[in-house]
């Protein structure tokens, strides 16, 4: 299955459509359906991808694991920091109008750097998830 | 869908179990796009059909393919499901018609966050707007609970591989 030419080059066109339908889905949420939540699903989904079709360690190649495990983190964090910039504007926590001198630009730009957060958490808890599977079964062959 | 439940449950053969539940998860997304809830339709369809399928097929890969047969039959089990189903039913009896503007969720803040949305937050998906901003504190805790869930999964599985690693050495 690691040499299979038709999946590697399949695999190769499909990814790049997959992570921009990521970013689609991420910065499109305002406008359509979807937000942090569905596109940190499909972004670690393309991965997951790469990693059935290339293997497990080329995977850790492109992701590394210790950016995978600080990404869990991040986005919480990135998501409470835009409730304490709030808090340090002078709003109450999670407060988005007082972001921005217009009160509308502040929510747009308190729900842009929430999805963001969120979206940084789900992929990294997904990605983390499936390797720690992946792994254990690797460590069973050996 | 019903098919679907009744093959997972009388099969024995897990990989065909996790297909089924995956084509379960994508009957499931196409019934709340049929409902215009489009938004939690893209939650399943990622999550439900794609992300579990494969975290699934990663379980199945550790084990055997075939479930055990179990040793006793699980009557009390399947009566108390049972009960608790006929309950649920019943209840949405009491609820009112779907999308019947009169319904006491149409009538409470729906009319605030469709009225305002335009001046307060200004964005076109409101589903984006309520989650993110009128319950961003919701939000949050689902965000918490992502990271907490999967730091509980990375506090388990680590813990495991270090031990097989001692008992190597």
């Amino acid at each position: 299955m690691r040499h299979d030419l038709i999946l590697r080059v399949i695999a190769k066109l499909l990814i790049p459509f997959i992570l921009l339908f990521a970013l689609y889905v991420q910065f499109h949420g305002d406008f359509g359906p979807g937000g942090g939540f569905q596109a940190g699903v499909i972004l670690a989904a393309a991965v997951i991808f790469y990693a059935l079709i290339y293997g497990l360690a080329d995977a850790r190649k492109v992701v590394p694991e210790p950016l995978v495990e600080s990404m869990m983190a991040v986005g919480v964090m990135i998501y409470g920091g835009v409730g304490v910039a709030g808090l340090l504007l002078g709003g109450n926590f999670l407060d988005y109008f007082v972001l921005d001198h217009d009160s509308v630009h502040g929510q747009h730009r308190g729900i842009f750097w929430v999805e963001v957060g969120v979206a940084t958490t789900v992929s990294g808890v997904m990605l983390k998830i499936f390797y720690m599977f992946a792994d254990r079964g690797n460590a069973d062959d050996e | 869908m019903a098919i679907t439940v009744l093959v997972i449950a009388r099969s024995r053969n897990l990989f065909g179990v996790i297909v089924l539940g995956g084509i379960y998860s994508f009957l499931m997304a196409t019934v709340l796009v049929a409902m215009d809830a489009v938004d939690v339709a893209m939650t399943e369809a990622a999550v439900g059909a794609g992300i579990s399928t494969v975290l699934f097929l990663g379980a199945l890969y550790l084990c055997k393919s075939e479930e055990a047969q179990p040793v006793n039959k699980p009557w009390l089990p399947l009566l108390v499901s049972l009960a608790v189903g006929a309950a649920l039913v019943y209840g949405t009896v009491g609820l009112p018609e779907f999308s019947n503007p009169q319904a006491p969720i149409h009538t409470h803040v729906v009319p605030r966050y469709l009225n305002d949305i335009k001046t307060e937050v200004d964005v076109p998906n409101v589903v984006t707007a309520v989650l993110a901003s009128y319950r961003g504190y919701d939000t949050f805790g689902e965000t918490t609970v992502v990271f907490t869930a999967g730091a509980g999964v990375v506090a388990l599985l680590r813990r495991r591989r270090n031990k097989s690693k001692d008992r190597k050495a």
